[in-house]
């Protein structure tokens, strides 16, 4: 954080509190106030339903605080609507889950033209290179044309991984990136995150269950019972 | 492509089996609504033709719609009127070739008199009530099918001897008469007269064939025993839908009912109403039903796409795009299901049209189908909403979802 000393935030929460529940009211999150600043790596953990996923979906627009002040590069996005925080997760923000969640369907390079297509500012060929610079870069040369089922465990992951870059997002959330993985495809995920941190500038928030990883990156956030200690 | 069709087009190839039953069902309700419409409208039309086409579209006799006034209800304001004597003739129509002049001035049609008698046919000892038509053969030929309907002679054969008649076939098939025997007609009057059957007549309506003869003018006058009388005058025009209008004209020039096909045959043609009533419900149905096969299918892979929903509006997706992908899909089948229903119906339709059908009031000897692209265009419609309707809830219903509660679920 120190070498962002002075930047702006990507994201910051303010005081937010997640709810849900009408009668049995149960909280998620309490409280938080979090910036994540461009470049900046960080990784959070914390005990089984101690709010760690709620957190990411709030940074990430997936989800609304019932109380408390979202800002997206400086801009309040609580009162948004639907179409315009779409549009700002499409722009902004790219993710990446425990399971690859890439659409079985498409091929690796379909996937990770999805978001670009979705975003409609690339003509198709530059979306297609984009596409496979980002494969390459991952390591998937030879598995372009492949459909997801057709991957291993790591090469989805990393297929999700250039999905969840090719807008050229200001944040990456990953949700238990490597939770699924075996100890080297963890490792390769991990390097493919510090090298995008230091390559591109983009924050990256990962939220694990693994201390070793966790303690790796520029700021380590432990949550309990929905608070940061 | 654009990104929402190559989406649905995926899902729904991608769903080989599911696709195929949900296009079936629709290609079966598009298939069997054509067949069916082309067959009910088919049947009607062919019975409205035969109806309409061997007859003469407007009738005019010497009648009028209401009773004429008496010199007393004009001269009084209040009377009463007792003992009228019934007249034994008919009164004919006035100057009717001067009508017949002033009508052929202005209609795009043609006018034929004739004179309407009825008289007991007998033959070999059988008696048998007729209607007998006397006409003017030169005329007749323009305002209705009569000479293509003659059998075994043609209508100038009238002229051939005196006192010629033709008679339905059926007619002489019911009293033993054949062509060149003599029969004899009985007027209501006693009168009987001997005719020579120069020809037989078939128009395929049991009832004319069965209960009609024809005879030049005269032979009917001097049967009515009114010499000079025309009491009806036989009208065709040339578009058989202004029959009604143009009818409506003559009675009010000549004060004489005009009596159109349309008004002659009112209660079928109402009839008809509720016959395309049913053919349009039952339609309906099919329709329907297909389409439940069509929400089936895109509920069915709206649940099992629950993790590319949630993983599409967490990419930025947002409900109205989600929800087109759904829509579409439920199009992209109603749309393929249609074309195959189109081909299915016309095959349907085929087939039908080889089976040889015989019925007892008609001559058709297969079924009567029409063929018009309003049916394929009638059912593409049905088809294509019903579709839409049975793909947009389960399609509202995937875009309302939550990616987080979903994302939660799966991991």
């Amino acid at each position: 954080m120190t070498a962002n000393a002075g930047a702006s935030p990507v994201i910051a929460l303010k005081s937010v509190t997640k709810t849900i529940g009408d009668g049995v009211v149960t909280t998620l999150v309490r409280d938080i106030d979090m910036s994540i600043f461009p470049g900046e790596f960080v990784s959070i953990t914390g005990p089984s339903g101690s709010g760690k996923s709620s957190l990411l979906y709030l940074l990430g627009l997936l989800d609304v605080p019932s109380s408390g002040d979202v800002f997206i590069q400086g801009q309040p996005v609580n009162k948004l609507d639907e179409r315009a925080r779409a549009h700002m997760r499409l722009s902004l923000i790219g993710f990446v889950f425990q399971f690859h969640f890439l659409l079985p369907e498409f091929t690796a390079l379909a996937n990770v033209m999805l978001p670009m297509r979705a975003l409609a500012e690339l003509d198709q060929h530059a979306m297609q290179e984009r596409a496979r610079t980002l494969l390459a870069s991952l390591g998937l040369h030879d598995h372009m044309n492949k459909l997801p089922g057709q991957l291993s465990g790591g090469q989805r992951q990393r297929v999700a991984i250039a999905r969840a870059l090719a807008n050229t997002p200001k944040v990456i959330l990953a949700d238990e990136p490597t939770g699924n993985l075996d100890s080297k495809s963890s490792e390769q995920v991990l390097a493919i995150f510090r090298r995008l941190v230091d390559e591109t500038g983009s924050a990256i928030v990962m939220v694990t269950h693994d201390l070793e990883l966790a303690e790796r990156a520029d700021r380590h956030v432990r949550i309990v019972d929905g608070r940061i200690v | 492509m654009n990104l929402v069709i190559d989406i649905a087009v995926t899902h729904v190839r991608s769903r080989l089996r599911q696709t195929l039953v949900g296009l079936l069902g629709v290609a079966m309700g598009v298939g069997f609504s054509v067949m069916m419409a082309s067959l009910m409208e088919g049947s009607q039309r062919d019975f409205v033709s035969q109806l309409v086409d061997s007859l003469p579209h407007i009738t005019m006799n010497d009648e009028r719609r209401s009773p004429p006034r008496q010199p007393a209800e004009d001269a009084f304001d209040t009377i009463a009127i007792s003992g009228l004597r019934t007249p034994e003739t008919r009164p004919g129509i006035k100057n009717p070739y001067a009508i017949m002049a002033e009508l052929e001035g202005w209609l795009n049609g043609a006018v034929a008199p004739s004179v309407e008698t009825r008289a007991v046919i007998r033959y070999a000892g059988r008696d048998t009530a007729a209607s007998v038509i006397g006409v003017d053969p030169r005329r007749e030929r323009y305002v209705s099918k009569l000479p293509t309907q003659v059998r075994g002679g043609d209508l100038d054969a009238l002229y051939k001897s005196s006192n010629a008649i033709i008679i339905g076939d059926k007619l002489a098939q019911k009293i033993g008469a054949r062509i060149g025997n003599t029969i004899a007609l009985a007027s209501g009057r006693g009168e009987v007269m001997s005719c020579t059957v120069v020809a037989l007549f078939h128009s395929g309506i049991a009832q004319s064939d069965e209960t009609q003869a024809y005879t030049l003018i005269k032979t009917a006058q001097i049967l009515a025993g009114q010499t000079g009388i025309i009491n009806a005058m036989r009208i065709r025009v040339a578009d058989i839908m202004q029959a009604m209008s143009v009818a409506g004209r003559i009675e009010a020039q000549t004060g004489y009912k005009s009596v159109s096909w349309q008004e002659a045959n009112e209660d079928l043609l109402s009839a008809f109403e509720i016959r395309n009533f049913i053919m349009y419900t039952v339609v309906g149905a099919i329709l329907l039903v297909a389409s439940f096969g069509t929400y089936n299918i895109i509920s069915t892979i709206t649940h099992e796409k629950t993790r590319d929903i949630a993983i599409l509006k967490s990419l930025g997706f947002t409900e109205g795009t989600v929800r087109r992908i759904f829509l579409i899909e439920a199009l992209l089948i109603g749309l393929a299901g249609t074309v195959l229903g189109w081909v299915l119906g016309y095959a349907l339709c085929s087939l039908l049209g080889t089976i040889e059908f015989k019925s007892p009031f008609m001559d058709a000897t297969h079924l009567p189908l029409y063929y018009t692209p309003k049916h394929y265009a009638l059912a593409a419609l049905v088809a294509l909403t019903a579709s839409a309707i049975a793909g947009y809830l389960p399609a509202r219903k995937a875009a309302r979802q939550h990616p987080v509660e979903i994302i939660r679920g799966a991991s």
